[in-house]
Order: structure tokens, then C-alpha cells, then sequence
């Protein structure tokens, strides 16, 4: 196999498939990346059994073939190579193939192809297509909520189903707070499942839209879901549970309602969690007519409080947080304001912006 | 370092020793003493460091089958056997029955083939409870620095009582051991030095009804030709290291160059190279609250069947809910145990959100951690079940966007909590476990 390519050509592909390649493998042949010449293309292939890869690019092809070789290796000697240079990766009968590019050379080890772990390329029943920038918010609004614990796997994942009003909803959860939005169900979606995306499936499928802005070809099965976008197509497997009935714990009826300005909040509640050192950064927000006094204290006797502008005409609420919790959502807020809507101390709180209709978050109080 | 170099006056130690009598607790000074000039005894402590050494550590001799031999006067001479169950193992042997060869944790078959005339007691805890609990009040009046490490075993730390006991510490643990015989009716052997390492090598060299003293000015050359294994936190695998790389005795040990051990022994290595030198500056803590709460079960046969682990685990996650609200606490990480019959011991542990103190939750936990490990051709002989990372029950189980049932799961336990204790623990089952019932009694 003989190829050259330019290093800014190469750098966005291999940039996207070692994402997918775990750091650490007890299998060898994981750490490798399928490089396939042919047909003046170079493609590229990775996995981790739990989802697949793989991009195609124009390369100046000299004679086909196809290796595997390690593929953070191979990433981090083609980012450190200069602007500009022009790369060609080879391989003859050695074992090694040769990375070259102005007065460098490298020879990596290269492991059979046989060996490397067959692509999925099943069929997906359900096809259809999103804007990436559509399901880029959608992932963005969603992923700070989902859950790392190991015990509630089915938590490690945006819930991705359509709703009886026709709408695409994204929903996550870690039990202490949700996040939920939705937009119109896109032409073929009406047949998909439910399914939840896994953490490392929607990153990375976040990273490769970072650079693109054309349509999201969307497939879906019941244990699968495909996402293509131009010459990246990626493969990954569902998270294999049932997502709560996060439904019954959304507020339908909180009736105390709040406005403030993002920006005032959030600096607030910033300056002031700043004493709370315990893990649970809680702070407690105070409700009074016209304003809100965001305090917080620590056992070691420190304690701060900040009061900012905002429109309150009930009774006054004291409610607490977690300050992260705040914060997170006040950087996914649209617009200039968020509003608030409590029932009692103890029961969720729904935060919105005023400005989207269609996402909103739901946040459990703390004792304070 | 604080302990080591400290030969004084060697000279005089050699001349004159100070000696204390075990039964009537005259004491003085003498070089050449073998019988109590007071009383006649023979049981003389006579060592340099006599009237100094205030690190004690107390074990109760053969302690389940003590209480029963005073309860059961006739057995006293008998050899009687603590345990039960078909598949069950020896808690304790009396010191009769450890002269046929019984020990504890044996399979109870053959401490049967050893000692085939042995009396087989099975446990009876509150009795031991009750008795350790009072051998613990006796040792509180000494000093509060009293650290149990199981029912009948526990460090004291009496530096500073002498002032208050108008006697040294060797003389209140006399005094202490007599109180025990006499109060709760069973013997003690204690150790005495200024360790708590020391402490327990010198209970465990004078059994039964010992009382033995490591100096401190000598510990190092005394523990000079003592295997490793002796230490605080050499296990077997630790042992066999050691021993590959020529390290056999303590005082290989101290003398070895510290990056070779830090290589053996990892974290551990510099606390190990000390303890075998002597030096051991842990405190006596006293009574450590619990760092977690477990149960766990040894089956009369082996089970390899995942339905049937999962009945049992779920019994055992109902008596951990259980202690956890008579003691008011909720745990956050959820530990599994599994012994296989191979006896390989397998732990597992997972993190929840929030504390929990619901059997249900440490269930679904613990029942995740299992199905990755059972496998058809893997038999358990163990499991065991537990929380750590405790926390106050008012913590547990919070609203939880994820859960929208938890408020119906906390109400359940506690229906079926107040069923069980008011008509039982079999009042309520749940359908796995009931379907498991039949099947052990055939």
C-alpha cells in the first residue's frame, strides 16, 4: 500500500476516528485503525465494539492496500508534523508501515486486517434527517444531565424518542436533574423506537458536527443507531434498558413563577458558592417581593449573600441547590432571562427560558 | 525512631528488674525472684520496662466457648466446640478440644474426626454480646481509650492512668484480668508494651490466661528473627513476595533497602518496614463507629443458579435495610461478596447518587454486581451483601428524578417492616423468595 495526502486533509479524519479508540485495550488489535487505500480514497476505520467509525477522504492512491496501525500513534505524529507537509504512509512485506513527510520518517507496527473486529453494516428500518445544528443543541442542552452511575446504566444516555404531539424529544437525567427538549419530528422518524444514545456515542457525534453544518442522516434500529454526516459514517450500539417515566416528575403545575437575568444570576450564584466547600456546593436562594437573595454558608462559619433583581409576588420561598446544578443550566439558558416555577421546598423546580418554548429543566431542591 | 535506642542503663536492668505478682499484686525490685515473697505465687511478671509500658492488648481465651463451659459447669472439663450447621465451621474450640487438634474456622466434620467425643454448641451471640459488652465496661473504668477489634478482643491505651488508678498499667491490667475472672467468668490473656503491634504479638505468646511483656528497649533485636508473616499486614501473598525476594525475618525486613519493599509492598511499605523494626506510631482509637454494614451467608451446599443467589441476596439486603434503620444510618456504596467453592473470595462495589436505606436498592445494586460474575460453571459457597460510606438516614434515598416510585418503595419497606416486626420475619415475602423456600427443605 502507497499513499500521499496533505496533512491538513488527513488530520480532520484521523482527528475524528481516534476519538472512538479506547486509550487503554486489552486487545491489541482495538488500538489499531483500519487504513484502507483504493480507488484514489483513503478510508479509515475504528472501534470499540460498542460503536464503529469510518471516514473516506481523496488521497493521491500509488498501490491499493489496506493495514491497521495504532491509532493515537499515527494521530499525534501527523498533528505534530508541520502545516503543510505532505504525508505518505506506506507499507511493504516489513511488518511496519512507514509514515514520511518532509525529512521525518516513522515505522509503525501494523497488525492483519483479519483481525480487526467486523463493522456493523446492518440495515436501519428508520432513516431520517436532522440538521446538525438541530441535534447539536439538542445534544448540548441534554448531556450536562446525564448519569455516570454504573448501578443506573440506563441513565448513561440522552433518551431519544418522539412524543403523542408528533415532536423529536431529547431527555437526560441523573436523578437530581433533568433536561428535556424537542422539536418537530422529522419526515420518516414516525416509526422509530425509543432509544438511548451512550455517553461516548453522542460526544463524539457532537465533535464531528462541531465542523460540519449539512443534514444528519439518522438511522435507527432497536438495538442501534447510525448517524452519517458527508463522509463520516458512525455506528453505535443503544443503551440496552428502559428510561424511567420521567413524565410523572416534570412539574405541570408549579404556580410560583420568577424571572431574573441570566447573567445577573449566574455571576451571583458563582460569587457566592464560593464559601459553600463541600462537595455539594449548596446554596440557598430566597424568593421576597421584587428580589432574590442568594445565600450560602459553610460549617467553618463563612457565609456569603448577594441579592439581585427579580419579579416574585407570592409568599416568600426559601429553596436550595446545588449551585453547580444552577449554573450548568444557566449556561444553556437562551436569551436574557430564565424563569423559575416552584411549588414547594421540597418538590422539583421547572427552570425555562422564556425565549424557547421547547426545552426546559427540572432540578431537585436541597435540604438547606 | 521514638521507640529504638533508648539502652539506658542496661547494667542496672541486669541487676535489678522490677516484678510484679499476677495474684496478689505485691511488686518490688529484685535481681534473682521466682515466687511471690508476699503470697507464694509463682506467676511473676518481671521484665525492665515493667512499671512503663502502657499499650495493652486483651484477647479473651477460646471466648464463645468460655461462656458456655460457665454456663454449663459440667462441660468445664469436657472438649467443647463452638459452631454449627451441616456445612458449618468451628467458631471457637475450647482449649480441650484445640489439644485434638481443632481450630477454629475448620470444617466442623473434621474437628468431629479429630475429636469425635467434642461437645458441638451452636452459637449463641446475645449471650456473647452481653459478656463482651461487660468485659468492655470493665475496661472503660481503666481508661476511655479502649479500641475493640471484635467482640472479644480490644487495644487500651493507659498512659497517663497511673496518676488516677494510684498504679502503673501492668498492675491495672492484673487487676483488670482478675475483674473479668471474677466479674463475667472467663480468662483473659493480655499483652503488654508500647504498641499496639507489639501489644497483640505479646497476647498472642502467652495463651491461655497469659499476661506477656514486650520491651520496647529491646523490640527490634527480639523481633530480629521473627518471621514477616507476624506483622500487621502481611498476608499470605505479601508473605510469599517477601520471602522470593529473601526477606524472611523482621529483621530482614528492616535492614532491606526501602525502594525494593515500596516495590513488594506498595503504600504499605514504609508503615511495614517500621512495624518489623518495632516502631508502630498508630493510636489506640477508641471505639470506632462502623465504616459499614453487611450480612452474608455460607450455604449448606454449593449454588451456582443466579435465581436462587438472587432470593438469598435479597433476604440479606432486607436484614442490612434492616440494621440500617435500627442505627439510624443509610450507606452510599453498595459492596457484593462472593466466595467461590474453590474458596477465591471476589468483592465488588458500586456508588450510588445518594445514600440509601432501602433493601430494594442495595437488591437492584447488588443483583447488577452479581450477574456480571455468576457463570453456569461457577459454584458460590458465599455471598455477602453490605453498604459502606455510611451517612445519616435522613440523607437516604432523596426525591429522585429517576425514581418516580421511590416515594411508594420507601412506604413499602416500611409496611413490611412493621409487618415483620410485628408478626415475624416470614409475615411478608417477597414471590422470589417464597419460591425458594420449598426447595431447602427437601
Amino acid at each position: 500500500m502507497k499513499l500521499s495526502i496533505d496533512r491538513a486533509a488527513l488530520i480532520k479524519p484521523l482527528g475524528h476516528i481516534q476519538g472512538v479508540v479506547e486509550r487503554r485495550n486489552t486487545i491489541p488489535i482495538l488500538s489499531n485503525m483500519v487504513i484502507r487505500a483504493e480507488a484514489g480514497q483513503l478510508k479509515l476505520t475504528a472501534t470499540d465494539m460498542e460503536m464503529d467509525m469510518v471516514e473516506t477522504t481523496h488521497a493521491a492512491v500509488a498501490e491499493e492496500g489496506v493495514i491497521t496501525t495504532p491509532a493515537h500513534m499515527l494521530y499525534d505524529i501527523v498533528r505534530k508534523l508541520p502545516e503543510g507537509s505532505e504525508i505518505t504512509i506506506s507499507s511493504d512485506d516489513s511488518g511496519q508501515a512507514q509514515i514520511s513527510a518532509g525529512r521525518s520518517t516513522f515505522r509503525l507496527p501494523i497488525l492483519p486486517v483479519a483481525d480487526f473486529p467486523a463493522i456493523s453494516n446492518a440495515e436501519m428500518p428508520v432513516s431520517f434527517h436532522v440538521p446538525a445544528a438541530d441535534l447539536k443543541s439538542m445534544i448540548e442542552l441534554t448531556r450536562m444531565a446525564t448519569s455516570t452511575e454504573e448501578s443506573r446504566y440506563y441513565l448513561n444516555g440522552i433518551y431519544l424518542h418522539q412524543t403523542p404531539e408528533r415532536q423529536l424529544r431529547a431527555v437526560a437525567t441523573d436523578g437530581h436533574r433533568l433536561a428535556l427538549t424537542q422539536m418537530d419530528l422529522p419526515q420518516g422518524a414516525e416509526t422509530m423506537p425509543s432509544v438511548i444514545i451512550p455517553r461516548k456515542a453522542y460526544t463524539e457525534l457532537f465533535r464531528l458536527m462541531e465542523d460540519y453544518d449539512g443534514d444528519v442522516e439518522v438511522g435507527l434500529s432497536d438495538n442501534r443507531a447510525r448517524f452519517s454526516l458527508g463522509q463520516v459514517v458512525m455506528t453505535s450500539k443503544l443503551i440496552d434498558g428502559t428510561f424511567p417515566d420521567y413524565d410523572r416528575v416534570v412539574p405541570k403545575d408549579n404556580q410560583r413563577k420568577s424571572t431574573v437575568s441570566v447573567a445577573d444570576f449566574s455571576a451571583a450564584v458563582d460569587r457566592v458558592s464560593t464559601i459553600s466547600a463541600e462537595k455539594t456546593r449548596t446554596v440557598q436562594l430566597t424568593f421576597s417581593s421584587g428580589s432574590l437573595t442568594i445565600s450560602a454558608s459553610s460549617v467553618d462559619q463563612a457565609s456569603a449573600t448577594e441579592v439581585i433583581e427579580a419579579s416574585w409576588s407570592d409568599d416568600d420561598l426559601k429553596i436550595g441547590f446545588n449551585a453547580r446544578y444552577l449554573l450548568d443550566i444557566t449556561h444553556l439558558i437562551e436569551g436574557d432571562d430564565m424563569e423559575f416555577a416552584f411549588a414547594e421546598p421540597s418538590n422539583p423546580t421547572l427552570i425555562r427560558s422564556p425565549k424557547d418554548d421547547a426545552s426546559l429543566f427540572v432540578v431537585m431542591p436541597m435540604r438547606v | 525512631m521514638a521507640f529504638v535506642g533508648q539502652h539506658g542503663c542496661g547494667l542496672m536492668t541486669d541487676l535489678a528488674t522490677p516484678w510484679l505478682c499476677r495474684d496478689c499484686l505485691a511488686d518490688g525490685i529484685s535481681t534473682v525472684i521466682n515466687q511471690c515473697p508476699e503470697c507464694g505465687s509463682w506467676l511473676l511478671l518481671k521484665h525492665a520496662e515493667l512499671r512503663q509500658l502502657a499499650i495493652a492488648h486483651v484477647d479473651c481465651d477460646a471466648f464463645y466457648a468460655a461462656i458456655e463451659k460457665r454456663d454449663q459447669p459440667e462441660l468445664a472439663d469436657k472438649p467443647v466446640i463452638v459452631g454449627g450447621g451441616k456445612r458449618g465451621v468451628v467458631a471457637t474450640a475450647c482449649y480441650v478440644a484445640r489439644i485434638h487438634g481443632v481450630r477454629s474456622a475448620m470444617p466442623m466434620f473434621k474437628a468431629l474426626q479429630l475429636c469425635p467425643d467434642a461437645v458441638v454448641i451452636p452459637p449463641r451471640m446475645d449471650a456473647y454480646k452481653v459478656a463482651g459488652y461487660a468485659i468492655r465496661e470493665l475496661m472503660l473504668t481503666l481508661t476511655p481509650l479502649v479500641e475493640p477489634l471484635s467482640i472479644d478482643e480490644a487495644f487500651m491505651d493507659l498512659s497517663g492512668t497511673e496518676a488516677l488508678h494510684q498504679k502503673y498499667p501492668a498492675a491495672s491490667m492484673v487487676e483488670l484480668a482478675k475483674r473479668i475472672k471474677r466479674e463475667v467468668g472467663i480468662t483473659v490473656s493480655i499483652g503488654l508494651s508500647g504498641t499496639k503491634s507489639l501489644a497483640k504479638m505479646a497476647s498472642d505468646m502467652d495463651k491461655p490466661k497469659g499476661f506477656h511483656i514486650i520491651g520496647m528497649d529491646n523490640a527490634a533485636e527480639m523481633l530480629a528473627p521473627l518471621p514477616v508473616s507476624i506483622l500487621y499486614g502481611t498476608g499470605k501473598v505479601l508473605t510469599k513476595k517477601l520471602n522470593t525476594a529473601g526477606i524472611k525475618t523482621c529483621g530482614d525486613l528492616a535492614r532491606a533497602h526501602p525502594e525494593l519493599i515500596i516495590k513488594l509492598a506498595g503504600n504499605n511499605a514504609r508503615t511495614l518496614q517500621q512495624l518489623a523494626a518495632g516502631i508502630d506510631q498508630r493510636p489506640v482509637i477508641p471505639d470506632r463507629p462502623a465504616k459499614s454494614i453487611s450480612s452474608e451467608t455460607t450455604f449448606e451446599t454449593d449454588i451456582s443458579d443466579v435465581e436462587t443467589l438472587a432470593a438469598i441476596l435479597e433476604e440479606l439486603c432486607d436484614k442490612v435495610a434492616k440494621r440500617l434503620k435500627t442505627a439510624d444510618l443509610s450507606g452510599r456504596t453498595v459492596m457484593l461478596k462472593l466466595k467461590s467453592d474453590k474458596h477465591q473470595l471476589l468483592t465488588r462495589s458500586r456508588t450510588l447518587s445518594d445514600p440509601t436505606r432501602l433493601s430494594r436498592r442495595i437488591f437492584e445494586t447488588g443483583l447488577l454486581m452479581l450477574k456480571e460474575e455468576v457463570a453456569a460453571d461457577r459454584n458460590w459457597r458465599l455471598i455477602g451483601i453490605g453498604v459502606e460510606q455510611l451517612d445519616h438516614a435522613e440523607h437516604a434515598d432523596p426525591l429522585n428524578l429517576a425514581d418516580p416510585d421511590l416515594s411508594r418503595i420507601i412506604a413499602l419497606q416500611d409496611t413490611v417492616d412493621g409487618l415483620r416486626d410485628k408478626h415475624g420475619k416470614a409475615a411478608i415475602v417477597t414471590g422470589r423468595q417464597f419460591a425458594r423456600k420449598p426447595k431447602d427443605k427437601k
